[in-house]
């Protein structure tokens, strides 16, 4: 029953939500509704006993992800009312088109196909079961190929991302560490020998 | 009616997804909601996966969640790297500028 209530109230903030984040003008604002409704699913995660995912989301996706768009729109200085044009003529379209994916995808999840009998309700798990324990149990075992390959790809997003924002200035003075590594004593240091003076 | 069943989270997950079609579709200039919408939808698909992982009782739908937030992530940081460039050289993020390699 609560569950249920739960269910109801989170879902219609993120259905309110996701469509703000399409409608509204100014992009920051349609970030922070994308926030909110990464929070609503979130909780909706967790009543599916994925709590290891719903945290995730909320450190990895708003603490990080959502934070470099919302950096990223701050930064740049965007025309907005340039982007919006062609808004209302698209609407009628953007309207079918979502009409028709929807019916099409209700149609077929309403359908017998994914009704599960009764008896398949899953039991909710004891007080001592742990989803991080188990998800982790099955991610460095059964998927360990997997789990590096995730690995190399955000190590390669990571250098794309860097290479393809870093620039040389002109003014900005470089250190060369090959130089710097390269350099004998013989190049900076000059002995002079000279005779000490004479107290009168 | 008042019990949950897959059903219920399935039937969210394609609105959410549709909102998302329809927001790619009439946002179309502006290519800092587009991304937003990618991230809508993929974050429907990991509703999608959960629901089926918690009724079908298998950790392996959990398991892809957490691979699609980790391509998710790197696609995010890529693809504004990409919009940083391109607005440092065009001075506009508006789709219709970007035409160099239409002829």
């Amino acid at each position: 029953m609560i569950e249920t209530v739960i269910f109801y109230v989170f879902a219609v903030a993120t259905v309110v939500s996701a469509t703000a984040v399409v409608t509204v003008k100014n992009p920051v604002h349609a970030a922070l509704f994308l926030v909110l409704s990464f929070f609503t699913s979130a909780v909706i995660w967790m009543s599916l006993e994925a709590e290891f995912l719903a945290i995730a989301l909320v450190l990895v996706y708003v603490g990080a992800v959502m934070v470099l768009f919302i950096f990223v729109v701050m930064m740049l200085d965007i025309n907005v009312a340039r982007l919006r044009e062609g808004f209302v003529r698209y609407l009628p379209l953007g309207l079918l088109v979502a009409a028709i994916m929807l019916g099409l995808m209700l149609s077929v999840v309403t359908s017998d196909v994914f009704v599960l009998d009764a008896g398949s309700e899953p039991l909710p798990k004891p007080a001592d079961y742990s989803n991080t324990k188990a998800l982790g149990g099955v991610l460095y075992t059964d998927y360990v190929f997997a789990f590096e390959i995730a690995a190399v790809i955000l190590l390669v997003a990571i250098i794309a991302a860097i290479s393809l924002t870093m620039r040389k200035r002109e003014k900005t003075k470089y250190q060369v560490p090959s130089e710097q590594i390269k350099v004998r004593k013989a190049d900076r240091l000059r002995i002079v020998k000279m005779p000490s003076e004479e107290k009168r | 009616m008042m019990t949950l069943t897959l059903s219920h989270y399935l039937i969210l997950a394609a609105v959410l997804f549709s909102i998302s079609i329809a927001g790619i579709v009439i946002n179309r200039k502006n290519i800092i909601v587009l991304l937003m919408s990618i991230e809508l939808m993929l974050l429907s698909v990991n509703l999608n996966f959960i629901a089926f992982s918690h009724y079908l009782n298998d950790l392996a739908g959990q398991v892809f969640v957490f691979f699609i937030l980790t391509v998710a992530a790197a696609e995010a940081a890529i693809g504004l790297a990409i919009l940083v460039v391109l607005f440092r050289n065009k001075r506009s993020i508006n789709v219709e500028d970007i035409k160099e390699l239409k002829w």
